[in-house]
């Protein structure tokens, strides 16, 4: 028995005798192709090409199609090639392989690069302008959900509001204060290190108060959370449409915007005020104990110099952008599970796409009411 | 070679299979034969997936021996694409990968072969389960039901092993389709000598396309043989799967 396949050619004038032998299976691809290539030469200069398949011990799609392509390369202007020898048990394969790969789709012509690139320019100034459209759908449908609850005040989904406000909230909470806490207390080792210099350690508390209370609690509790939580919602909204059931909402008659989404987004505006609030004391806190273990500052000196550097007007500066960025967050979470289609991949695709958009807005957002609060002078 | 080794192509023995406190498969027993069609039917959630997932490896065995192709079986180490192709239910084609990549995929991580003829194979096995090359480049979501099962089939005969594992093949496919896909198979079957363990609820499969069938009733094989001895069995469940009001209306009409 051979346990290598082989493929002897024995040319006669114009004709060529092939005879393919041993296990002609995909197991053995590799002499397969070489073989085939060894004799592709021959093939192109005989008239006459006969294949004897009776010394073949095994044959698979592979090895058929293999074959099927030496007799076809054989068969080309006025050439003819054939099958003889073919055992009963082969012969429904060959057959089979003989139909396949007659109508090779055009190969479709590289674009040109240059327009490629303006198209995809297009595509994404498009894309834009509909994300832009979906945000300002996507509020106006909460808008209207709002309205509908106050109407109706008993369709307010109040379990669903409060699960997530304790899934988003309250269990947000040690993660939240945790990292605050730290930045807190990096930033005042810095202002410590560096103040140093010029005698001017006192005013590190000046700066740690107002950035923390005006800029940097808010801001990074709303990136935060918007990893943590934004992204859950497009996720958990993505599977809900790839499972169907949001659809299943819509032929009940319910608005998904009112009974998923509300909820959602109102637990976020509900929620991201008081991390913010608890994200900035830990921040504060933090800063106390670097002044006090590596500033040399006491606690009572730290809370006297906190006071007189910061005011109420801070506070309501940094308080009153987190509802905003939480609208910001919740919409675009939401929006964005919505768009998930059919694949896997897609919900995995929408889900960064929610988490990078909406840290973005944030900060856009952030450095919008800079301007608006230095305006009014707040 | 012994001859049961040569006769069969699947042999469980006393297997047995729970979760929990839940015995699932109780000392159940089965044969296949080299290239015939076995399918296998029971009760929703009586275990038929639970076999074939064992049979294959996804589930592990809490007793008992199951020989495929005369080798004992033990977990699914590479090349076991050589060995069986599994049809899922609901295809599992790699929905990041192109119809055309989805069927190469067994190719290029068994074999080492030339792009060109990996691409050939994979229209051709594309065409084979009646599809056309240029559904090659879709990506799995675009396609239908029908069209992801044909697909998930080119892909579990991509290197032609004996064995084919299908779990219900028909179901989700409208009765045109259906058949088309039983005839795809019986003619698979016959061109390339697959031995075909079939799962299915799907009476008209059963009684065109099986050579024998095998009932599982209570974590075991209760009947098996062809369909002709299945409808005389005196077993009560299966009386009642295949003398139900369903199964009768389809008795009648095809006779």
């Amino acid at each position: 028995m051979n346990h290598e396949p082989l493929l002897l050619a024995t040319p006669s004038g114009d004709a060529l005798n092939l005879r393919p032998e041993g296990p002609w299976t995909a197991a053995n691809v590799v002499t397969l192709e070489t073989l085939s290539r060894s004799v592709g030469a021959d093939v192109d200069r005989s008239r006459v090409v006969t294949l004897d398949m009776s010394g073949v011990s095994a044959l698979d799609t592979l090895g058929a199609w293999v074959l099927e392509k030496l007799s076809r390369r054989a068969a080309t202007s006025g050439r003819s090639a054939e099958f003889v020898g073919v055992a009963d048990h082969f012969s429904g394969l060959l057959d089979e392989v003989r139909q396949v790969n007659r109508h090779t789709p055009a190969p479709t012509a590289a674009p040109n690069p240059v327009l490629a690139r303006l198209g995809d320019l297009g595509k994404s100034t498009a894309d834009a302008r509909e994300d832009v459209t979906i945000f300002l759908q996507m509020l106006g449908a909460l808008f209207m959900a709002v309205i509908g609850v106050l109407r109706r005040p008993r369709s307010l989904r109040l379990t669903s509001l409060v699960y997530q406000l304790y899934r988003i909230g309250w269990q947000a909470i040690p993660i939240v204060a945790l990292i605050t806490f730290l930045i807190g207390a990096i930033i005042a080792q810095q202002g410590f290190f560096h103040f140093r210099r010029f005698g001017a350690e006192s005013y590190t508390v000046d700066m740690v108060g107002i950035l923390v209370l005006r800029e940097l609690g808010v801001l990074i509790v709303a990136i935060m959370v918007a990893g943590r939580s934004g992204s859950a919602y497009t996720a958990e909204l993505g599977s809900m449409k790839m499972r169907e059931e949001i659809d299943a909402l819509s032929t009940m008659g319910l608005d998904p915007v009112e009974i998923l989404i509300l909820p959602r987004v109102a637990a976020l505006v509900i929620a991201l005020p008081i991390l913010t609030f608890i994200g900035s004391v830990a921040a504060l806190y933090g800063g106390g104990l670097v002044a006090q273990f590596y500033g040399d500052m006491g606690p009572a000196i730290y809370i006297a110099r906190l006071h007189e550097a910061i005011s109420v007007t801070h506070f309501e500066v940094g308080i009153l952008k987190a509802p905003f960025m939480a609208l910001v967050i919740g919409i675009v979470a939401c929006s964005e599970g919505l768009r998930v289609k059919g694949s896997a991949e897609s919900l995995g695709r929408q889900t960064t796409t929610s988490v990078v958009k909406s840290i973005f807005l944030v900060i856009v957002l952030d450095g919008l009411f800079a301007i608006f609060f230095a305006s009014i002078g707040m | 070679m012994d001859v049961s080794q040569d006769e069969f192509a699947i042999r469980v023995r006393d297997l047995v299979v729970g979760f929990g406190r839940q015995t699932v498969l109780d000392h159940l027993s089965l044969d296949v034969r080299r290239g015939e069609i076995l399918g296998l039917v029971g009760a929703s959630g009586g275990g038929k997936s639970v076999l074939m997932r064992t049979i294959i490896g996804l589930i592990p065995r809490q007793g008992g021996t199951i020989e495929v192709m005369g080798q004992p079986t033990g977990g699914h180490g590479r090349g076991a694409a050589t060995t069986w192709g599994i049809l899922f239910q609901q295809g599992a084609l790699f929905s990041s990968l192109a119809v055309r990549q989805n069927v190469q995929f067994p190719l290029r991580e068994n074999l080492v072969l030339s792009q060109e003829l990996m691409d050939e194979i994979a229209i051709a096995k594309l065409e084979m389960v009646g599809l056309r090359a240029q559904d090659a480049d879709k990506y799995p979501a675009e396609l239908s039901g029908g069209m992801t099962k044909r697909v998930a089939l080119a892909r579990a005969l991509a290197l032609d092993p004996p064995i084919l594992f299908l779990d219900e093949p028909t179901s989700g496919l409208d009765p045109i389709a259906a058949g088309d896909f039983d005839a795809l198979i019986t003619t698979l079957q016959k061109t390339l000598g697959l031995t075909v363990f079939m799962v299915t609820h799907d009476l008209a499969s059963l009684t065109t396309v099986c050579d024998r069938v095998a009932a599982l009733a209570d974590g075991k094989i209760v009947a098996i043989g062809p369909m002709r001895e299945l409808l005389q069995s005196e077993h009560p469940w299966v009386r009642a799967y295949f003398h139900g009001k369903r199964s009768q209306m389809l008795q009648h009409e095809m006779r």
